[in-house]
């Protein structure tokens, strides 16, 4: 069983996409830590020896932020982005996309299920 | 995608000399500016500014945390006041 930071890694797929499964660590920084603990970045999570899994480990823990630490920092920037009353705070506020985006149709990632509301009345000739 | 480093921070040279005065003299007046893109540098902090909007001044109170910000991401330039047929339109 290889439990990293928490997380239980997928067993069958390679070291640099199973690591991809902690939030915080992507393709970049997955291969980085690799490289780092000197494990081959082909070898499946399952293969990974007790010596590699702990390399990889005191790696996470010295060098990244991961997790709950990474979750919080990513609030703590938008609170303050809300607090400073910069444009992208208001956004944040607001539910609707931050980086210029186009609402006119679509953006409904940020602006969740649609609301539908009731057609006004066309005016007869 | 952000700025060359080596090119530094963009300030308005015009507003930079206006706002290093005003914290010298320690004037109580804004310092009007239009220049929105102007980033904000530590020296402005606690200076009022009233940034343009297109229609009016809006004044803008510096506070450590803006730094590195534009001048214009604090003075909206669009009013939304909710859609029409809405209960609770106007409100922000």
């Amino acid at each position: 069983m290889a439990r990293i930071a928490g997380i239980d890694l997928p067993k069958q797929k390679r070291g640099v996409i199973g690591l991809t499964y902690i939030y915080g660590i992507g393709r970049s920084n997955a291969e980085k830590i690799l490289t780092m603990a000197g494990v081959d970045m082909n070898t499946k999570v399952q293969d990974w020896t007790d010596d590699e899994q702990n390399a990889i480990r005191i790696i996470l823990t010295d060098h990244f932020k991961v997790e709950g630490a990474m979750r919080s920092e990513v609030q703590t920037n938008i609170k303050r982005l809300m607090d400073i009353g910069s444009y992208r705070g208001i956004r944040h506020r607001l539910g609707l996309p931050v980086r210029g985006q186009s609402t006119k149709n679509n953006a409904r990632t940020r602006k969740g299920r649609k609301k539908t509301v009731a057609n006004k009345k066309k005016a007869t000739k | 995608m952000s700025r060359s480093l080596k090119k530094g921070p963009y300030i308005n040279f015009k507003l930079e000399k206006k706002v290093l005065e005003s914290v010298e003299s320690k004037k109580k007046t804004a310092v009007k500016t239009w220049s929105r893109s102007s980033m904000i540098s530590p020296d402005f902090v606690g200076q009022t500014i009233a940034v343009h909007n297109g229609n009016k001044f809006i004044p803008v109170y510096i506070t450590e945390n803006m730094v590195g910000h534009k001048l214009g991401e604090f003075a909206p330039t669009r009013i939304f006041r909710g859609h029409s047929g809405n209960k609770d339109k106007g409100k922000k």
